[in-house]
């Protein structure tokens, strides 16, 4: 019986779990010769628990976000070449930008084509979500439907919008010339105002639904309690939004303006995929008009100096727009 | 120290070693080893990778990777084959070249040899032999990858345009050929269009076809953008004639489609039966024998009219570079070598049917050009060829004045109604900035 009673003991002791049991031991050793503190308290330190908890990010924006900022400074400020050291060359890139006529042509380009199609997606985006709002069948379906030009790859939807706008094949032509509306065919994308009107357009198309979905979001945190006091007091439909809806979604309405327009003065593949900055020029952006010098003539630091002319302007709208979001707060 | 300096010795006798070993292999040559089937030099692991276009003819890359597999076999290194397409090569080539690593042949497309020749080996000794052994690459093919007394890539091959034109249409009225010069041209297509079967071409910013009006209209009336010596002499008597003859022409005989067309544009317009000529490579007919056999059979290839000045083209090609970053450079040579040796470059041109034109005149006795007589202007056509920048060679300047399609845009304004002469000041003004 008494080796019975010995067994269950041995086998506890040569339990894995066991052999943890001198450890505390040690510990107590270890405390007592004030050896450095253990990792776990030294994340009880502030100060150090916030450097860690930093640092992935940190790494993140410098390594992704400040390493190639500084590169792109530094190649603007230099005459370099693919596959050549470049040297200091200072302003003159920027010089040789503002005596260039396909630049300046690029610079308004870029500015109408940002603001015109901003002011539309803001437009458009805000009349979605107010229909949005509305309770209606398949509500979900439609709301999710919305989204598709946000989510299908550039490219692609560009490929299509190319075919529709065709000189020859054109879908809208054909429509038009059945319908006995014009006895001519257009050529969209062959008359450089016109290019950019579709260029807008299709911008408008891509990125409405971001717009609509986002104030759709801040329209619903609006609390109807509000817009019924104002129908009490007698504010018909169109003072109820402007004076009750709008100064409540204001904040999310300017953060998706200043995301849109930082996304929309950057546009490449829209343009690249539907004219290419052509027919002469007309239709070039900062990025397209970039790619070209940069990338197909090897010239790095011209490229670089013609997408940093973006720079100022867009810290001016950022700068701006978050001390007006801040203020308003 | 003492520890540490053996080591480094020791890795350095290694690699005398392979290298011994490497040498052999290349002594010998790989057809030196294909002869004799010997097992292959190359140090065991070896790898080579190559990085080109996607060919407009599917059949071809298929081939092209069937070689390379071969030569991995033959000379036991692991191939990595890598097609992307032809817009993207740009940028990987400088990501590749700047960050020093990536493939190590890559293909160089017309005056891209110029444009990276920092990041490239220099191949004197395989292009001479080539040309040694088929005879001198076209003037056009040299000047593309001979820059500043080497070679710094191996010409491939050259993708030529030429007047893709229906016969019959041609025929009702009355030219029983392709008319030999630009006002013929004018006179026939100025008869076609008005039976609302108007001749094609883009004035728009695509790669290829726009460019393949502006610069030979200018050469055949005796335009050009420089002098022999880089002076700007684009705003002439020669080219000013020949703006006034494409705003004619424009009116008379081109569907008004060019300002919106790209590269695709003009074969989509042909196959459908909407212009009656175009410039254009073989694949517009490719694809009529395949799908639109009618057409086919009703079309032919003739040669660009001949102006004032005479007939070119503006044609540039296909090489390949190895890499000067690449660890495997003798390796990518026995590659280049290998693939440009007859029996190997003779299937590869053979599935391309005539989409490519050999390096040099060696090639224009292949057989397929016998048995397809209308593919025949493709070949003929480099005798004909000039480049962006002629006189001098398609520098970076050149390529500066391409990617702004200054002349393009020239002739562009001018269709749109900008006087000739304002027009040719224009780019006169463009062009000095990127001659500058």
């Amino acid at each position: 019986m008494a080796e019975q009673r010995i067994e269950p003991i041995l086998a506890e002791a040569a339990r894995p779990g066991a052999a943890a049991l001198p450890v505390p031991i040690t510990v107590a050793t270890a405390r007592t010769r004030r050896r450095p503190p253990r990792l776990s308290q030294l994340l009880e330190r502030e100060h150090i628990l916030a450097a860690v908890l930093l640092a992935p990010t940190l790494t993140i924006l410098t390594v992704f976000i400040a390493y190639p900022f500084v590169l792109g400074v530094w190649l603007a400020v230099s005459d370099k070449v693919v596959g050549r050291p470049g040297a200091f060359v200072g302003l003159q890139n920027f010089v040789v930008n503002l005596n260039d006529a396909i630049f300046l042509r690029a610079f308004q380009n870029t500015f109408i084509y940002t603001f015109i199609a901003t002011i539309l997606k803001l437009a458009f985006g805000m009349l979605a979500a107010l229909l949005l709002n509305n309770h209606f069948k398949f509500k979900r379906i439609v709301r999710a439907s919305m989204l598709l030009p946000w989510i299908v790859p550039t490219v692609l939807s560009t490929l299509a919008w190319q075919w529709m706008f065709d000189a020859t094949f054109s879908v809208f032509n054909w429509v038009l010339m059945n319908a006995g509306l014009i006895n001519k065919r257009i050529l969209w994308l062959g008359d450089g105002t016109l290019a950019m009107g579709c260029l807008i357009t299709v911008n408008v198309w891509r990125g409405m639904p971001f717009f609509s979905i986002t104030l759709l979001a801040g329209l619903q945190t609006v609390n109807p309690d509000v817009h019924e006091a104002a129908e009490i007091d007698g504010a018909n439909a169109w003072q109820r939004f402007w004076r009750v809806t709008l100064p409540l979604i204001k904040p999310i309405m300017l953060v998706v303006v200043l995301f849109s327009m930082i996304a929309t003065f950057a546009d490449f593949q829209l343009i690249y995929v539907l004219t290419r900055g052509g027919p002469y020029s007309s239709t070039h952006v900062f990025g397209t008009y970039a790619y070209e010098i940069a990338m197909r003539a090897a010239k790095l630091g011209q490229g670089a100096s013609i997408s940093l002319f973006l720079f100022p302007f867009l810290l001016t709208v950022i700068i701006f727009q978050l001390w007006y979001i801040r203020r308003s707060d | 120290m003492a520890h540490q300096s053996s080591r480094a010795v020791d890795r350095r006798a290694f690699l005398k070693l392979a290298g011994a070993a490497t040498g052999a292999a290349v002594a010998g040559g790989i057809p030196g080893i294909v002869a004799a089937q010997k097992a292959p030099s190359f140090p065991k692991g070896t790898k080579l990778s190559i990085l080109e276009w996607v060919s407009f003819v599917p059949a071809s890359d298929v081939e092209f990777k069937r070689l390379a597999a071969e030569f991995g076999k033959l000379a036991g290194v692991e191939m990595t084959v890598d097609l992307i397409n032809m817009n993207d090569l740009n940028p990987r080539i400088a990501s590749a070249i700047e960050t020093r690593s990536g493939p190590d042949i890559i293909m160089m497309i017309n005056n891209w040899a110029h444009l990276y020749s920092g990041g490239l080996a220099d191949v004197g000794d395989l292009a001479e032999e080539v040309a040694k052994r088929d005879g001198a690459f076209y003037e056009f093919v040299k000047t593309a990858n001979f820059v500043d007394g080497h070679w710094k890539a191996v010409p491939l091959c050259s993708v030529n345009p030429t007047w893709n034109y229906r016969e019959d249409w041609f025929k009702e009225e009355g030219a029983a050929k392709f008319p030999d010069t630009w006002d013929e041209l004018r006179k026939v297509g100025t008869a076609l269009k008005k039976k609302g079967r108007p001749i094609g071409q883009a004035f728009g910013h695509s790669l290829g076809d726009p460019n393949q009006w502006a610069y030979p209209i200018t050469w055949c009336f005796g335009g050009a953008e420089i002098d022999d010596k880089g002076k700007v002499v684009i705003n002439s008597k020669e080219t000013i004639e020949a703006l006034k003859f494409t705003v004619a022409f424009w009116k008379d005989c081109l569907d008004d489609g060019g300002l919106a067309w790209d590269d695709s544009s003009n074969n989509r317009a042909f196959l459908a039966g909407t212009i009656a000529a175009t410039i254009n490579g073989a694949s517009i007919y490719f694809v009529a024998k395949r799908q639109f056999p009618d057409i086919a059979k009703a079309m032919n290839h003739a040669h660009m009219p001949k102006g004032p000045a005479g007939r070119f083209y503006s044609l540039g090609g296909q090489a390949r570079a190895v890499m000067n970053y690449s660890k495997n450079q003798q390796v990518a040579k026995e590659f280049i070598r290998w693939f440009m040796d007859r029996p190997q470059y003779d299937k590869w041109m053979t599935t391309n049917d005539g989409y490519v034109c050999g390096p040099t005149p060696y090639w224009e006795k292949h057989t397929l050009w016998e048995k397809d007589p209308k593919l025949v202007p493709f070949k003929e056509s480099s005798k004909f060829g000039r480049w962006p920048g002629y006189p001098l060679p398609p520098s970076r300047k050149a390529s500066e004045a391409l990617v702004k399609y200054v002349l393009v845009d020239m002739y562009a304004q001018a269709i749109k109604g900008m006087k000739p002469e304002d027009a040719a000041r224009w780019a006169e003004g463009e062009l000095k900035k990127a001659y500058a």
